[in-house]
């Protein structure tokens, strides 16, 4: 019906945005009337996506005229930014951005680099960068999610940890068993992914293939390799980021330095 | 031939810590001889237990050091310090699983594997024959301090430091711990250090006691002398 009403295509997306953002609004509404107010975190959430993701498509717009290597450094500022945005829950463990960024890189780079190299992946800017960027932000998550799961599992066996200190054992030997449920754990949204694949959920690129014309077949079978290559990333991100956090919580003379409710001590 | 009895095990000079602006111990300076008992007494966060994480190096001295058998502790592996000096805590935080793995950890960090015999020595030591094969997780409180016990002893320190290893127990299960503690003592002739809130306690377990008072020493000598009665341990 929209596409009756307006012929200018950013007209049309103004108002599809309108109304996307009336559900949105009403969903703020029936939460209100629950007694959740989710008010300004909603608001701000809302108006933010949407002036990242116009930010993104203006950007869009400028790489599609730039030279191909352009890519590398879109890619580098998303991991960077992904790094940032990774960590900001975790509190206490020092030199946690660092730990995020290396372990983004590791895990995206390991899959986009060969992929592409390989042609799963185009080379083209408008390939590289959206898959890059479902790549990077898989990796993100797992390290957002392993980070939290262990810090958790930490404080909480303090005590435990410290026995094991204080019977001479290696620092990462003590974190051991956390490490291995921080990385199931941050695993459990892709395996989920995974299994619902073509049942409970038809994914992004999938749909825009059909919609676009694509033999629905290939369509499926590429939205597939996209998601395999979204769990490689977010294991290989999950383990580079484990590997290099556990010994974070432990200072020079292998001492725990974090602390429930505290931070570090 | 000069047994080391008199050669100080452990000498704390001018040990302080603090945290975030909080002084929880200044200045704690003393030396234990081998074979030496000592209880650490003092009110609730007088620095005791602050004191003993100090003693193993789970935290780090802001001022001072300690010196074992000569050599200041900065020196040492931290692993190796640790398996010298045996820490039990307050609570046993034993490691999921058997009650010989937990026995047999410390040793295998070292890449000893302790035989059956062995383990099955160690928990007969603490009371606790029979019990290797049971899961940690069905242990009562005065079971699980007894296997906390043997696992630091399987280690075969030096020197062993005892933080209120009673206090989580009741007074059957107390009386049986602190009988055990003292005949492990008696026999090993191990050097001790025993945080206590108990003065009662001190006076029946230890030869010489170190009284705490908001992280400083107020207080040090023979139990005799700063407590007023007679030590029954040696």
């Amino acid at each position: 019906m929209l596409t009756h009403l307006f012929d200018n295509e950013l007209l049309l997306g103004a108002a599809q945005a309108a109304v996307a953002l009336a559900f949105a609004l009403l969903v703020m509404m029936l939460a209100r009337y629950e007694h959740v107010h989710l008010e300004r975190e909603l608001t701000g959430a809302l108006l933010r996506g949407l002036v990242q993701i116009v930010a993104v498509g203006s950007i869009f717009l400028l790489l599609l005229r730039a030279p191909g290597w352009i890519t590398v450094f879109v890619l580098m500022g998303m991991i960077t930014a992904a790094a940032a945005i990774a960590r900001r829950r975790i509190e206490g463990i020092p030199g946690v951005f660092v730990v995020s960024l290396y372990g983004i890189a590791f895990g995206s780079g390991l899959v986009i680099l060969p992929m592409t190299l390989l042609g799963v992946i185009e080379t083209q800017v408008t390939a590289l960068v959206p898959v890059g960027s479902m790549i990077i932000a898989a990796g993100m998550n797992t390290c957002a999610l392993a980070l939290e799961r262990f810090r958790s599992d930490v404080e909480s066996h303090v005590a435990q940890i410290e026995a094991g200190l204080a019977l001479g054992a290696a620092p990462a030997q003590t974190v051991t068993p956390y490490v291995r449920s921080a990385v199931t754990a941050s695993l459990i949204p892709h395996l989920n992914t995974l299994r619902s694949l073509g049942i409970v959920w038809i994914p992004g690129i999938m749909a825009g293939m059909i919609l676009s014309g694509t033999d629905p077949v290939y369509a499926a079978v590429y939205q597939f390799v996209v998601i395999a290559m979204i769990f490689a990333a977010g294991g290989l991100t999950a383990l580079a980021t484990m590997v290099l956090v556990r010994g974070r919580v432990f200072g020079a003379a292998e001492q725990l330095l974090v602390r429930p409710g505290t931070g570090t001590a | 031939m000069n047994s080391g009895a008199d050669m100080p095990a452990l000498r704390a000079d001018g040990l302080g810590r603090a945290l975030g602006g909080v002084t929880l111990l200044d200045g704690v300076s003393f030396t234990v001889l081998r074979g030496e008992v000592w209880a650490i007494v003092g009110p609730s966060g007088s620095g005791k237990s602050s004191l003993l994480r100090l003693l193993v190096r789970l935290d780090e001295p802001s001022a001072g050091t300690v010196y074992l058998g000569g050599v200041d502790y900065r020196q040492l592996p931290p692993r190796e310090l640790r398996r010298r000096v045996g820490l039990v805590a307050q609570r046993a935080a034993l490691f999921p699983g058997t009650v010989a793995y937990n026995v047999r950890f410390g040793p295998s960090q070292r890449g000893r594997e302790l035989s059956q015999g062995r383990v099955e020595e160690l928990l007969s030591g603490v009371g606790l024959s029979g019990f290797a094969e049971r899961d940690v997780a069905n242990l009562s409180g005065g079971e699980a301090q007894r296997v906390g016990l043997a696992r630091t002893l399987a280690n075969e320190p030096e020197i062993l430091l005892l933080d209120e290893s009673t206090s989580a127990l009741d007074e059957v299960s107390c009386e049986g711990v602190e009988e055990l503690i003292r005949s492990i003592i008696r026999e090993n002739e191990l050097t001790c250090m025993i945080v206590t809130h108990d003065v009662a306690q001190s006076r029946r377990m230890a030869e010489h006691v170190l009284v705490l008072r908001q992280g400083r020493v107020a207080e040090k000598g023979s139990v005799k002398e700063v407590l007023g009665a007679h030590s029954p341990v040696r």
